[in-house]
């Protein structure tokens, strides 16, 4: 085991951090990690439970809490297996090599000899009237993890690999389960008004008017250009939050124009050039071809609201939060509001799927403000529709332009992508700032534009290099300087709109060397995994059969390896192009090496097929005045149950290849094979995304 | 002033002024919080309530107009205890990911049932257009229904109940 330690245990050294042995026969495991929808904590437990040989069902998982869980950084890029994954594995593999061991020399046999069976260890298949619960010490979970024990083989698993239904789910369909529905004593209902954007300033507050449209009485918390209504009543603030829309002055907001909603916007601004990969070769006299594709500025656009509770009590804040990260979330609160981070407590608790960083945290900072001021109340600050849609930070724009050079045969000899955005992740940790602290007496100081390091998966520049053979390939990546709006991670990152132009590109290239897009990819493409999903989804599609180009019906196929080196996935789109496009079935393959969970696994596949054709064909953030316009769900539609194809998807199995995150594999192939489909039905190319009616049409006109 | 108004069966009153919203009452007076906030604008479908058996949003719908209706929240679906074949089929089916749309898709998913025990897929899809889910599960939760129709069609078929069916 020449691996290094995962950093998940690295930071996290003592077992008792993971694992405890509870007296009701029950395995309390915490870890970092949190669910956001993705089922990751069933995953977890099974991990667990299979190194163990226990029920999964005695597992309790406790994930994300400053006070009482391992410190995992930031739930994102489909490193939860991965890295959380791996960690639970060799920590559960090491406390029963520690209690087997110490039980083997009290019954003076080998720790082979001894078997676990839900728990009781058996010697000779018989029992030895021990088990975790009578046997394991203090000492087995005081020392350090060493990460030495060797895991179970795949071979061996019974747990892991299996479709073991979630336990969240149960409340989700009863009755209270999210962060929303906490109830606390002394609880108090808060809603903000946003500053419009950054030294915006506050010059009057009518709160006469406001209390008039607000029927009820509320208290007003005012810190510098931060303003909150806080009542007992719930509908009261709701009422005074909408009617401070129209009784409360600004000074200073900024201006946004409908020009800087397109990623072209990006070309000629300030930015940050970066470069990665191979030099730039001289010209070898070969044809050159370009293309440029876009995607807009999105939105999460979570189902719910961000919401916050925190409480301040004898000198210490008490958060909850909905937030991807626990541990960042504390260290931001506690130094915007002076406090050391000994003082602040941040549980994660259930919200909507968030996809990336949406309002959580923000909301997180709201309550946390205002408990500060109120101590031995519990704020409960829950964001409206309009405030999600509007305050959060986006997903940029996004422009990449593809320039190659083929030989005769029309091959690629040389491969550039460049790309135009703005940050596509700005975490407080990665130099981003919190809303709230930017209405603040002290504001901090303007965000940086950052991006991932490439070790990470890079940003903008994320799947922007190709994996097919070709001799020579580079990034040219202009990180914006100058984004209008503030931006942060979602689902991918840059994978979405890189794959997108990547693998139009390639259905582009493949008809000017007049070859079938499958064919042209094969022939240019050594990978055998990758080779293998390809073939796979173009016999299932019947893509041999597809048809000729126009005829209003199309057949579009992409692949692409996430980050270049998490889980595979290949993806076809049938669709129909009337008036609209009508996306009829969708076949899909993917290979993420050992698979936790297939069930959720597949459900996390067909989520990305469905976001991604979402965000292609209708998704696109406006901006009017000093900020957003699209503030509501018929401003920023989102697909329907009727607009939701029949998905087909199959995973392909290699239990003996390490785990690869699979949560955000499928998002840019389906763009992609969508518009290549578009490409087949009408017989031209739609390169700016959303591929809306508006905008065929146009394409169409000017073809 | 009181209003009083059947929740999930039992008859119940509220101090709340005519003009708060149903969710509201529902949530902070009532302490259902299974009736979700979304986005107050008719839009999402997270409240979704029956009203007298029919689907409606409750952030929108005032607590006065509601006077002497029959509400139904998914905290009602169960039946004594015995959850609903709905949520039977979406647990089996485990038909959700983040799950906070699914209390307003049951009740959509209630009413459709409740009135078509045999509904295609077509019947389904458009059942539920009012109701989004962001996380992609759609898939899932329309196999769930039909899954959750053939149950109730097999228990009445099992009682020897008219299963009503309609074309």
């Amino acid at each position: 085991m020449s691996e290094p330690l995962p950093l998940s245990i690295q930071n996290n050294r003592r077992m008792d951090k993971w694992l405890r042995f509870d007296p009701d026969r029950t395995l309390h495991l915490a870890v970092g990690k949190v669910e956001i929808g993705q089922g990751v904590l069933i995953a977890l437990s099974q991990i667990a439970a299979e190194e163990l040989d226990i029920d999964v069902a005695r597992v309790n998982i406790l994930s994300g809490d400053t006070a009482d869980a391992p410190d995992e950084g930031s739930t994102s890029s489909s490193q939860s297996i991965e890295v959380s994954g791996r960690s639970v594995r060799l920590v559960s593999a090491e406390l029963r090599q520690r209690v087997l061991a110490r039980l083997a020399q009290r019954l003076n046999c080998s720790p082979e000899d001894i078997t676990v069976e839900d728990g009781a260890f058996l010697l000779d298949a018989q029992p030895t009237g021990h088990d975790y619960w009578s046997f394991a010490s203090d000492a087995d979970f005081a020392a350090d993890i060493e990460g030495t024990a060797t895991p179970k083989p795949a071979s061996q698993y019974t747990i892991v690999g299996q479709p073991v239904p979630r336990k969240d789910l149960i409340a989700k369909v009863s009755g209270a389960a999210f962060i929303h529905d906490i109830v606390r004593p002394d609880m108090l209902h808060a809603r903000v008004v946003r500053q419009p954007s950054r030294n915006a300033t506050l010059t009057s507050l009518d709160e006469a008017a406001i209390r008039r449209a607000a029927h009820g009485s509320f208290k007003v918390i005012r810190l510098g250009n931060f303003a909150a209504f806080v009542s007992t009543d719930e509908t009261v603030v709701q009422r005074a939050a909408v009617a401070a829309l129209t009784h409360a002055r600004w000074d200073g907001a900024r201006t946004l124009t409908a020009d800087q909603q397109d990623a072209a916007w990006f070309v000629g601004q300030p930015c940050d050039d970066r470069f990665v990969g191979d030099p730039v070769t001289p010209p070898g006299g070969g044809t050159v071809v370009s293309a440029t594709y876009s995607r807009p500025y999105v939105s999460h656009a979570a189902m719910a609201p961000s919401c916050g509770l925190a409480e301040f009590r004898d000198g210490h804040l008490s958060v909850w939060s909905h937030t991807q990260g626990v541990y960042p979330l504390r260290n931001s609160i506690a130094d915007i509001l002076g406090l050391t981070r000994e003082q602040v407590t941040v549980r994660h608790a259930h919200g909507a799927g968030c996809y990336g960083h949406n309002g959580a945290d923000d909301a997180a900072l709201d309550a946390a403000i205002i408990a500060q001021q109120l101590p031995g109340h519990c704020i409960r600050v829950q964001w409206r529709r309009e405030e999600e849609f509007g305050y959060e930070p986006i997903s940029t724009a996004h422009r990449t332009r593809i320039a190659v050079e083929l030989d005769s045969a029309g091959r690629p000899i040389d491969w550039t992508t460049e790309v135009w955005a703005g940050p596509h992740v700005q975490r407080p940790i990665f130099g981003g700032v919190m809303l709230a602290h930017e209405a603040l007496p002290n504001p901090p100081a303007p965000a940086r534009a950052g991006d991932p390091p490439e070790a990470n998966g890079g940003g903008g520049t994320r799947n922007g290099t190709p994996l097919y053979d070709f001799p020579h390939k580079r990034i040219v990546h202009h990180l914006s300087l100058a984004t209008p709006i503030r931006t942060s991670s979602l689902r991918g990152l840059g994978a979405l709109p890189n794959v997108f132009a990547m693998e139009c590109f390639m259905d582009e290239l493949a008809e000017r060397a007049g070859m079938d897009p499958v064919a042209y990819r094969l022939s240019l493409l050594s990978d055998s995994r990758a080779r293998h999903l390809i073939e796979n989804v173009a016999a299932r599609c019947d893509w041999a059969n597809r048809g000729p180009v126009g005829t209003g019906k199309g057949l579009g196929l992409a692949w692409s390896r996430y980050k270049n080196k998490a889980a595979y996935a290949c993806v076809a789109v049938e669709l129909e192009v009337d008036r609209n496009i009508r996306l009829t079935r969708v076949w899909c393959a993917a290979d993420a090496g050992l698979v936790i969970n297939p069930d959720g696994a597949k459900n996390q596949l067909e989520g990305g097929i469905i976001h991604a054709a979402s965000m292609t064909l209708k998704e696109a953030v406006t901006f009017e005045g000093s900020g957003i316009s699209s503030l509501d769900w018929a401003s920023y539609p989102i697909m329907t149950f009727s607009e939701v194809p029949e998905i087909f998807t199959e995973i392909v199995h290699a239990p003996d290849l390490p785990t690869l995150g699979m949560g955000e594999c499928t998002f840019g192939p389906t763009a992609a094979a969508i518009a290549n489909a578009v490409a087949h039905a009408l017989g031209v190319r739609v390169r700016d995304m959303p591929l809306t009616r508006e905008r065929i049409a146009s394409v169409l006109a000017g073809a | 002033m009181t209003i009083e108004l059947s929740v999930n069966g039992r008859v119940v009153s509220t101090g709340a002024e005519p003009a708060t919203p149903l969710l509201d009452v529902l949530r902070n007076h009532l302490d259902l919080r299974g009736t979700r906030y979304g986005c107050g604008l008719e839009q999402c479908g997270s409240c979704m309530v029956l009203i007298d058996g029919k689907p409606d949003y409750a952030c929108s719908r005032e607590i006065g107009s509601v006077a002497g209706r029959a509400v139904t929240t998914v905290e009602g679906l169960a039946d004594n205890g015995t959850p609903h074949p709905l949520q039977v089929a979406f647990l089996e089916e485990q038909a959700g990911q983040c799950g906070y749309c699914l209390s307003g898709i049951l009740m959509s998913a209630k009413a459709l049932l409740d009135r078509n025990p045999t509904p295609s897929r077509a019947d389904i899809v458009s059942a539920l257009d009012d109701n989004l889910c962001r996380c992609g599960a759609h898939p899932r939760i329309i196999r769930a229904v039909q899954k959750a129709a053939a149950m109730i069609r097999a228990a009445q078929t099992h009682t020897g109940a008219p299963t009503g069916a309609q074309s």
